[in-house]
């Protein structure tokens, strides 16, 4: 059976769809990727399970270990609040993967939208779900012991800075989740960047370290945004700990965004 | 207006060393249902990807409603809508909320959108399942959702990537029905298939695509005409092929196929077979005949 053609209709044609005003459509996809967040129960479980088991066992397991005084509860929160940022934002690349396999974000491409709002609603999802995280994983250490001395100001600050940082590793996981050939894939990649913190002075001094280890250790991203968060919390000294904390950021995001971008271009319509 | 829906002239688009579309040229009237037939790696959804923006050609132009989709994208992307060959629905959400973000993202208003997708929800024969996980959908019922995501504005040009495939016949059959009821409102339908029997029940006009080109071009009864008619079988009782005999689809050329093998003493079963797509190929490639079946 052939379908009839059907007469060229005067009528008016049917209704565009409408260019969007502002942010809706980044809007449209924050809320998508926080039902997102909500509804994938285990993720966000463990986006703030482990942060607190990780602080329950270097606290109570490890900590008597590494420092005999019971103080390390004030040194290691700071680590453990930046590893907690971590963990969050990388379920961000399995979202963002997940996408590219299922073909949403072709159908979305042939839509008259921004290219990075889709992109935009997993990582201000990820940012409000990891600040939650993070303020969990705070008031835990303040039950264990954990007993900060900053003021207002060094608290907003911290939140600040927790932000921003959250905010640059969540665009790196997001491109992250482009590049990896599948969900499974980049939640493997994701493993790889959570072991950053552990070779920095979160969770032991670099004084501590091998030599050979010390270099590194003193001079890659994390380390000076735990002295900050740190210097921030407890009142050590700050020196130029956050210029080189806010510096590392801002080139993680720039460069996460700039490679996003580029393999959204390149990857997409490209199944 | 007088322009057509697609104009397609001597596009070419190659990935790496493989030429996929090899200086296709097509037009595509208003109203028109049209299928583009071809076997996998034939050059549908690279052709689909071009005409919706996705990916660009090497040489050669294409526009849809009379807008180039390079140079005009966004007012192309504004008319169109596409379902894709994964059905690129929302898992994590029911199907009420997947109506209405692609409504919101097609800028209509909150309220707005919640009274688009229950009609929609009702049209496409969801109610049912509309505060249900997509998660949970039969693939049947994630097509009609796939549809109905196409239709918060309704298209100028609907573009379908093999809309049936992996379904069971009778979703299979209310998907035609749904897409035949779609094109009568008047909305352009290009879609892409390997099932002759689906672009024979869909499409005013039918492209066989081969090698990224068109092939043949013509009426559903008109390809027909140049396959053939059917095909009489010949099967052992293990159901292994023994002889086929191609026939006219006439009474008396059937008779000849049968007496045919009736003079060869042949025992077995006799079946009669529709044309395939591979006959289609055949017919229509004949010189290089053994290359197109390997290919399809």
């Amino acid at each position: 059976m052939t379908t009839a053609v059907p007469a060229p209709t005067a009528a008016a044609p049917p209704p565009l769809r409408r260019r969007l005003r502002g942010v809706t459509a980044e809007s449209v996809f924050v809320e998508r990727s926080l039902r997102h967040s909500l509804r994938d129960g285990e993720s966000l479980l463990m986006a703030i399970l482990l942060p607190v088991m990780l602080m329950l066992m270097f606290t109570w397991v490890f900590g008597g270990a590494i420092d005999s005084s019971g103080a390390y509860v004030d040194y290691v929160v700071p680590g453990i609040i930046l590893t907690c940022a971590g963990f969050g934002a990388s379920s961000t690349a399995v979202y963002v993967a997940n996408d590219m396999r299922t073909g949403i974000i072709d159908r979305f491409r042939t839509m008259p939208l921004r290219a990075g709002a889709i992109l935009t609603g997993h990582v201000v999802a990820s940012l409000l779900r990891n600040l939650v995280a993070t303020a969990i994983v705070i008031g835990v250490g303040v039950l264990v012991g954990f007993r900060p001395t900053g003021s207002l100001v060094e608290w907003v600050a911290l939140a600040v800075l927790i932000a921003l940082y959250i905010l640059a590793i969540t665009y790196l996981f997001a491109a992250i989740g482009l590049a990896a050939g599948s969900p499974e894939g980049a939640n493997g990649y994701g493993f790889v960047l959570l072991f950053v913190p552990y070779l920095s002075s979160a969770f032991v001094p670099v004084a501590s370290m091998p030599g050979w280890l010390q270099p590194i250790a003193a001079h890659q991203p994390v380390t000076p945004i735990v002295e900050t968060i740190r210097g921030l919390l407890m009142g050590t000294p700050l020196n130029a700990e956050p210029w080189w904390a806010v510096g590392w950021c801002l080139v993680i995001l720039v460069i996460a965004v700039a490679w996003g971008a580029w393999l959204f271009r390149r990857k997409a319509g490209r199944r | 207006m007088t322009t057509n829906a697609i104009e397609i002239h001597n596009l070419r688009k190659t990935f790496g060393r493989q030429t996929v579309i090899d200086g296709l040229s097509l037009t595509v009237e208003r109203g028109e249902v049209f299928a583009l037939l071809g076997p996998n790696g034939a050059g549908k959804t690279t052709t689909i990807n071009v005409l919706t923006t996705l990916t660009s050609a090497d040489s050669g132009t294409a526009s849809v409603v009379g807008f180039n989709v390079r140079s005009q994208a966004v007012e192309v992307q504004r008319r169109i809508s596409l379902t894709g060959q994964a059905a690129a629905v929302d898992d994590a959400l029911t199907a009420t909320e997947n109506v209405v973000m692609f409504a919101r993202l097609a800028g209509l208003g909150r309220g707005e959108s919640h009274r688009r997708a229950a009609e929609l929800i009702e049209q496409f024969g969801l109610t049912d399942a509309a505060s249900r996980l997509v998660r949970a959908f039969s693939g049947g019922m994630r097509r009609r959702l796939d549809l109905a995501l196409s239709f918060v504005v309704t298209p100028e040009v609907l573009f379908l990537d093999e809309p049936t495939t992996g379904l069971d016949t009778r979703s299979r059959r209310e998907l035609w029905d749904l897409i035949r009821s779609l094109a009568a409102s008047g909305t352009t339908v290009f879609l892409t298939t390997q099932y002759l029997e689906e672009a024979d029940q869909l499409a005013d006009r039918i492209a066989v695509l081969h090698n990224g080109r068109v092939a043949a071009l013509g009426t559903a009864a008109e390809l027909k005409a140049r396959v053939g008619g059917d095909t009489v079988e010949l099967h052992d009782e293990n159901g292994e092929l023994l002889r086929e005999i191609p026939t006219d689809g006439t009474v008396s050329d059937l008779r000849r196929a049968l007496d045919l093998l009736d003079e060869d003493g042949a025992d077995g079963v006799v079946t009669l077979r529709r044309p395939s797509l591979d006959d289609v190929f055949l017919a229509l490639t004949s010189p290089n005949a053994h290359a197109v079946k390997e290919t399809a």
